[in-house]
């Protein structure tokens, strides 16, 4: 049971219990999926100043601020004390692909040559963490959603605006890795 | 969009428009007792987050070079398992803890969906993280990300000062 445990679990396994989460939070309180509303809710809670958008009880929604500070430390207890500590396999394609833009892939959940502090204040700290970053709360705010509101409980009750959004994630992804990437990694 | 709408049971509560994480709970609840197990629900899909290697940033290059089946096969499998729950609750009309009905709004089109759409699937491929892994990667220790997660909020805020001056 340990090892199965600690070793990464399977797509179906995993997709499964994301899935068991939308009936969760119904039935636990009428709640509806959705992650990237916190970000507007730390925003509301933080700084409301005189944008409407910001303006409404957020202590009525502090349940889903409740939600993802659960997120941070169930990864927590997961690196710590459910893990293998096996490097994470990479497909050899995606490697290949990688290492033809400079990047190696290093078996940890995130590139350490991008994902560090001393990039903080380069050129590929200003991509990867402020603009990449800016670029999910704006997008995911405009379009109503992210992956857990759209694309699972969206998808889940049958609205086709979120069909579209889900589409719009993957196009935009699709375009920044094989479009954006093989001259970003030139001037980086 | 009207016939959609009936479908779905009219709005009990006042909630943030267009909020995508409706709190439709009619009871009220506490501060701390009551959202404890909406903490154990975020541990639980942290530890799931961590386990299945959804925020590894290489997984999401996988997805979007088509040279692994992992993520959609998580994300289809989490679509159509929530899929059958939302039918279960619907069609036994499942009640909630507090025996209250379970409430479904819908979601209208608007162009946001394409626009924002397309602007965040740029952010996955960069960060290699939507929301909630931004949260998870944290929690597993890629501390930098706090800068990410910094920007996400300020985008979430421009976003509110925009509203009114971008196309819908």
């Amino acid at each position: 049971m340990k090892d199965f445990i600690s070793q990464p679990w399977s797509w179906y396994v995993s997709g499964a219990l994301i899935g068991l989460t939308v009936p969760a939070l119904l039935l636990l309180g009428n709640k509806h999926f959705g992650i990237s509303s916190s970000l507007r809710h730390i925003c509301a809670a933080c700084l409301p100043g005189k944008v409407p958008f910001f303006q409404y009880d957020w202590k009525r929604e502090i349940w889903n601020l409740f939600f993802v500070a659960g997120i941070v430390v169930g990864a927590a207890l997961a690196v710590n004390f459910l893990s293998d500590h096996q490097p994470v396999k990479v497909s050899a394609n995606t490697v290949q692909a990688l290492a033809d833009l400079g990047i190696v892939a290093d078996g940890n959940l995130a590139p350490v040559s991008i994902f560090n502090f001393s990039n903080l204040f380069t050129l590929k700290g200003l991509v990867f963490f402020v603009i990449g970053g800016f670029l999910v709360g704006f997008g995911t705010r405009y379009a109503g959603g992210c992956t857990s509101g759209h694309s699972i409980m969206g998808l889940s009750t049958l609205q086709w605006p979120s069909l579209i959004a889900t589409c719009c994630f993957m196009a935009g992804g699709f375009a920044v890795v094989h479009l954006v990437f093989p001259w970003l990694f030139k001037i980086i | 969009m009207k016939k959609i709408n009936d479908e779905f049971a009219e709005r009990s509560v006042v909630h943030p428009d267009e909020c995508g994480a409706a709190n439709d709970q009619v009871a009220t609840e506490s501060l701390v007792g009551s959202n404890l197990k909406y903490l154990g629900v975020g541990i639980l899909f942290g530890i799931i987050a961590v386990k299945s290697e959804i925020i590894s940033w290489y997984r999401i290059q996988e997805m979007f070079r088509l040279h692994s089946f992992h993520m959609y096969g998580v994300i289809g499998t989490a679509v159509v398992v929530g899929a059958i729950s939302v039918w279960m609750i619907k069609r036994f009309n499942i009640k909630t803890i507090q025996g209250e009905k379970v409430i479904f709004h819908a979601k209208p089109f608007h162009w946001g969906n394409v626009i924002g759409g397309l602007m965040f699937g740029l952010g996955w491929g960069i960060t290699g993280a939507c929301p909630g892994p931004l949260f998870a990667q944290i929690g597993s220790g890629l501390v930098v990300v706090v800068v990410t997660l910094l920007s996400a909020i300020a985008g979430t805020y421009v976003y509110g000062v925009l509203q009114n001056k971008l196309p819908h």
